[in-house]
């Protein structure tokens, strides 16, 4: 009898134990979180002002602002999105649609898009380098740096649209196919719209990607800092702006604080706003159905 | 009768699909098929630019050259690799436990208003850019390790950067795992009396065990492919780590570091250094999709 109850003490210690390292370990990685954002907004807070976001970088980034490299990193986000966004979601309006998982062709496209979603930013930089800079002769400019980066973008952007679509109930297509829609009508007239805030989540989610990434650019887009003329200029990125001021330039940290502080706030709103969508259509489904 | 016969017979009901229908098809192949065929491409010109390393330098000699220097066509690359291993093991090592006990915390042990705002914040983080973790363990890990140990810029700042910038990974992947075990599963272990931990340790984490090793399979992946955070925070001094806190050099941080001025041999190696980064990760989501797939079997 006594052994039970000591048994069942050990258990109920065990269980303690567990439950505070458990809620330790949960306080760490929101202490951490907030050591990395405080130090970031008191690093650029003083640093930050209308005048920063809109000037030109003089003396390497030491003086001035971020306004031509803000400007490169939308040209170089619009490239991508244009040239990834009508690739990604025809693959997975054929990916839901279209083939059954398991068949030969859909499984194929899923596994290189599984691959590809792995493969490390640095690679894909190299690629871009050899492929869009060298070999179709692009050079360092926005243009590459932009295709390159919709390379990596693709597998986010399948991926959520096609979840998208699948979530769309069945009693959609049953619908209107008793209503002799024609299979195009039905993809471009109900199930897009239906599954647009999906669409719309992955968007964001791919924009915010494609805002982080350094590696892939640092050898397709170039580091030039001025304003660019064409997409065919060089272009910096804010990303590697940041990298820039606090790697090669002495004396950039307040700077590059301030730069950091702008691309995790514009991050933090495109998550935000991404989950507003998810979440809400979620919602919306429910009360619907 | 004869009415409704004409109706079903008409072209839009017949097996036959209307034309456009057929052009959309063919589109989103087409569209797919580019897509599919992009992994191909990568790997084709990663390989066509590093085949003149490869054709002229044999392959043991990127591990027994007397050293990296490429100027005197010595390509040596075991201490980039022993770099890379060391970082991403250590980062392992730490962001595993961490990681599984964040989505511990998610599943059983937060009330449903602080797990949703948890794992929120855990997806905020996994958003954070690499060169902003590197920033940030630049201007604040690596004073603080140069006060413990000079100088610093060492192989622990790499770890410690690298075990927040996965610990989304495996959380929110373990997460889904645990999410994923019946809750029959749980209601039994409940009704015969075992306390939370036991539950936890004897059914769910078992349950749950191929999910998460594939988790842990793709953060490897991703430790092992980052750049720039690494590059920041680690020294960059081409040899083997003796310590934790000596500086160290990885194979993803050479290519960055050197791709700028190299030619000919020297960037054939760089893009050798680039292929082996890719095949390792290939290889590794490859088996992440195999645990996956075996998990629903």
């Amino acid at each position: 009898m006594s052994e039970t109850v000591s048994v069942k003490l050990i258990h109920a210690h065990r269980d303690r134990f567990a439950q505070l390292t458990i809620c330790f370990v949960a306080f760490l990685v929101c202490a951490a979180f907030v050591w990395i954002v405080s130090d970031l907004v008191r690093g650029g807070w003083a640093h930050l002002s209308w005048d920063f976001l809109v000037d030109s970088p003089r003396d390497a980034g030491r003086a001035g602002g971020i306004g031509p490299i803000l400007v490169s990193t939308a040209l170089i986000l619009l490239i991508a999105l244009m040239a990834a966004l009508p690739l990604g979601w025809m693959t997975a309006a054929l990916l839901a649609e279209y083939v059954s998982a398991s068949g030969g062709f859909g499984y194929a496209v899923r596994y290189s898009l599984q691959v590809l979603a792995g493969v490390p930013s640095i690679v894909f930089g190299l690629f871009g380098n050899a492929f869009f800079s060298i070999y179709l002769g692009m050079g360092f400019s926005i243009l590459s740096g932009g295709l390159t980066l919709a390379c990596m973008l693709l597998p986010i952007l399948v991926s959520t649209a096609e979840s998208g679509l699948r979530a769309v109930p069945d009693a959609y297509r049953l619908s209107a196919a008793a209503l002799g829609m024609s299979r195009a009508t039905t993809l471009f007239r109900l199930l897009l719209p239906a599954a647009a805030p999906a669409l719309a989540a992955g968007l964001l989610l791919g924009i915010g990607r494609a805002m982080a990434e350094t590696a892939a650019l640092l050898f397709t887009s170039g580091y030039v800092d001025r304003m660019p003329g064409s997409l065919l200029d060089s272009g910096r990125s804010l990303a590697i702006h940041i990298f820039d001021l606090s790697m090669n330039v002495s004396g950039g940290d307040a700077p590059a604080h301030a730069s950091a502080l702008v691309l995790i706030v514009a991050l933090l709103l495109i998550n935000m706003v991404a989950m507003w969508f998810t979440i809400g259509w979620q919602r919306r489904r429910i009360v619907s159905e | 009768m004869i009415w409704s016969k004409h109706s079903i017979s008409s072209p839009s009901a017949s097996a036959e699909p209307a034309p456009v229908d057929k052009l959309v098809l063919w589109l989103l192949r087409g569209g797919a098929g580019i897509a599919a065929a992009l992994v191909l491409l990568i790997l084709l010109f990663v390989t066509v630019e590093s085949w003149p390393a490869l054709r002229h330098i044999s392959v043991e000699r990127f591990l027994t050259d007397p050293s990296w220097n490429p100027g005197e066509s010595k390509y040596n690359l075991a201490p980039m690799l022993s770099g890379t291993l060391y970082a991403a093991g250590g980062a392992l090592l730490l962001a595993t436990p961490l990681g599984i006990a964040s989505a511990l915390f998610i599943a059983y042990y937060a009330s449903p208003r602080t797990a949703g705002i948890y794992r929120r914040l855990i997806e905020l983080l996994a958003g954070i850019p690499s060169v902003v973790y590197g920033f940030w363990g630049l201007t604040t890990l690596v004073p603080l390790i140069n006060q413990l140990h000079p100088p610093g810029a060492s192989l622990l700042a790499g770890i410690l950067v690298l075990t927040l910038m996965i610990l989304p990974t495996i959380t929110l992947t373990a997460h889904a795992a645990l999410l994923a075990v019946p809750g029959e599963y749980l209601r039994g272990a409940a009704a015969l009396g075992m306390s939370r931990w036991g539950m936890i340790h004897g059914v769910a984490l078992p349950a749950s065990k191929t999910g998460i090793v594939a988790g842990i399979m793709l953060a490897t992946g991703r430790a092992i492919g980052e750049t720039m955070a690494v590059l920041m925070v680690t020294g960059n001094v081409v040899r083997h780590a003796d310590s934790l806190f000596d500086p160290v050099r990885t194979l993803a941080a050479n290519i960055v570091l050197e791709m700028a001025y190299a030619m000919n041999d020297h960037r054939a190696a760089l893009f050798v250094s680039g292929l082996t980064l890719m095949l390792l990760v290939m290889v590794l989501s490859g088996v992440a999709g195999w645990l996956g797939r075996t998990r629903h079997v």
